[in-house]
């Protein structure tokens, strides 16, 4: 899944705060591909170029870039991304520092112990993620690791969100919405008819997804 | 000591005004005093279904806003005289609730009656989570419908992190009131199962409502079904469910199809 980053004018200011971002959370943009959207620029912006060398400068992986102006110079090289999906990327919330980490937290893995419901997103970046219960059509979990649930999966489930590619997803009931890993995902009607109500693990080999019966 | 239950569910349309208006009537006619609370400000049809929409004079927004005392503004029902309305505005609209006056409206209803029983709004906005915030029962108004099933699941979510008994760290009680439910197509496997339903919400069942002629009728008629027509499939139901929110353990029924009495009758036709 990749992460959208809209700069607006004045671009100084803009990078300023992006940089105070940095500084809060320093491992926001480790190994995440970003992708940069320069809607919000005047079309007269001349140094789009030297924007880009200045977020390159700072360690941010800026895989392509969307609603850049035809006359722009020197954006070859990010030309615009050719996503397999007609989906569009969805910016992700930047977490906050002074929310208070869930009760059940411990270490590198979260437990949740009741359903997650329709609306509920459940993000965990540390590590690996476990439900006991089902994860309802419209809810999602998000997890740096891998996912278990031990209850239907009807919602959405995203594993190796810092640039994990062994995060597996392991469910007792597949019937999700969307299974994610590492940025590679399918949706619903991508998987096959046969895995629907059944125990499934889903696991990357290479660049392609990979769903199979647990049993 | 008071329940204040909220009926709910997200989706618009599913039965949550004439599901209140019966179990409050249900309620009130085993002799608990139960008042109902109309939260739906600006699109207001509980004063309609009880049949009082003609006595409305201050509404639960004067209330809130310290224009009326309460006393003033509840409405006592003519047929039972342990039941009250409290009704809400329609020329206003749900950003006239604030959450302070709520908080005080309900704390005064605690105090005069047994049951307050909310009739929430559709929706998740400011009118929906401010009739469940001091709740301590919620009954989860659901069709066998898809769409209903998974707004249902969004508002029981909401009612275990936005409520006051939430905050605190208690356990809102839950229940699910099966509504609209049509045998027929049941049989035929067009609606969603009531097994399939209480799995995707595992919540427990207060009751399943038959889809009738007699609930749509009564509400038009201002009588909500548990006074008009007591006897009726759906009424009986609504009786079952009140019983169960008052702590009895009753099992649930399955409305049979009606037409499957005939059916059996003229089902085996001899072959001449």
């Amino acid at each position: 899944m990749a992460l959208v980053l809209a700069p607006e004018p004045p671009v100084e200011d803009w990078l300023d705060a992006l940089d105070a971002q940095v500084k809060r959370s320093p491992s926001f943009f480790d190994g995440r591909p970003v992708v940069l959207d320069l809607g919000a620029l005047p079309i007269e912006e001349p140094d789009v170029a030297g924007l880009l060398q200045r977020l390159n400068g700072r360690g941010i992986r800026i895989i392509g870039t969307e609603g850049a102006h035809p006359s722009w110079q020197g954006l070859e090289a990010w030309a615009p991304l050719h996503a397999n999906s007609t989906r569009p990327a969805r910016p992700i919330d930047v977490p906050d520092e002074s929310r208070a980490p869930p009760a059940s937290m411990e270490g590198t893995s979260l437990l949740i112990d009741q359903p997650v419901r329709s609306g509920q997103s459940i993000v965990f970046e540390k590590g690996d993620v476990s439900v006991v219960g089902s994860v309802a059509s419209g809810a999602e979990v998000i997890a740096g690791g891998s996912i278990h649930i031990y209850g239907a999966l009807r919602g959405r489930a995203i594993a190796g969100l810092t640039g994990n590619n062994r995060a597996r997803i392991f469910c007792r009931r597949m019937e999700a919405e969307l299974l994610a890993i590492d940025g590679v995902y399918q949706t619903a009607d991508d998987m096959s008819p046969t895995l629907r109500g059944k125990p499934v693990q889903a696991w990357l080999a290479g660049e392609a997804m990979m769903l199979a019966l647990l049993d | 000591m008071a329940t204040v239950v909220v009926v709910t569910s997200g989706k618009g349309g599913v039965g949550k005004t004439t599901s209140t208006a019966a179990l409050g009537a249900a309620l009130a006619q085993s002799g608990q005093n139960v008042v109902v609370v109309d939260f739906d400000v600006g699109l207001r049809n509980l004063d309609l279904v009880m049949g009082a929409e003609r006595r409305v004079v201050f509404d639960l927004i004067n209330v809130v806003q310290g224009d009326a005392k309460l006393p003033q503004a509840l409405i006592r029902d003519k047929r039972i005289d342990t039941l009250s309305l409290l009704p809400a505005s329609q020329t206003r609209d749900k950003d006239a609730l604030t959450a302070e006056g709520v908080t005080r409206v309900i704390g005064e209803l605690r105090e005069k009656f047994d049951w307050v029983i909310c009739d929430s709004p559709a929706g998740i906005e400011r009118g929906a989570t401010l009739a469940m915030r001091h709740a301590d029962t919620a009954v989860v108004v659901t069709n066998p419908e898809v769409s209903s099933v998974r707004d249902s699941d969004r508002i029981i979510g909401m009612l275990d992190s936005k409520t006051v008994k939430a905050e605190k760290g208690e356990r809102i009680e839950k229940h699910l009131l099966l509504t609209r439910y049509d045998s027929a197509r049941a049989a035929r496997g067009e609606m969603l199962k009531t097994e399939d339903v209480l799995e995707i919400l595992s919540i427990p069942l207060l009751g399943i409502i038959p889809e009738s002629e007699q609930v749509l009728r009564a509400s038009n008629l201002g009588t909500p079904v548990t006074i008009g027509n007591p006897n009726s499939a759906a009424a009986k139901a609504y009786f079952d469910a009140a019983r169960r929110l008052r702590g009895e353990t009753l099992v649930v029924k399955v409305p049979a199809d009606p037409r499957s009495f005939m059916g059996r009758l003229f089902g085996r036709r001899a072959v001449a």
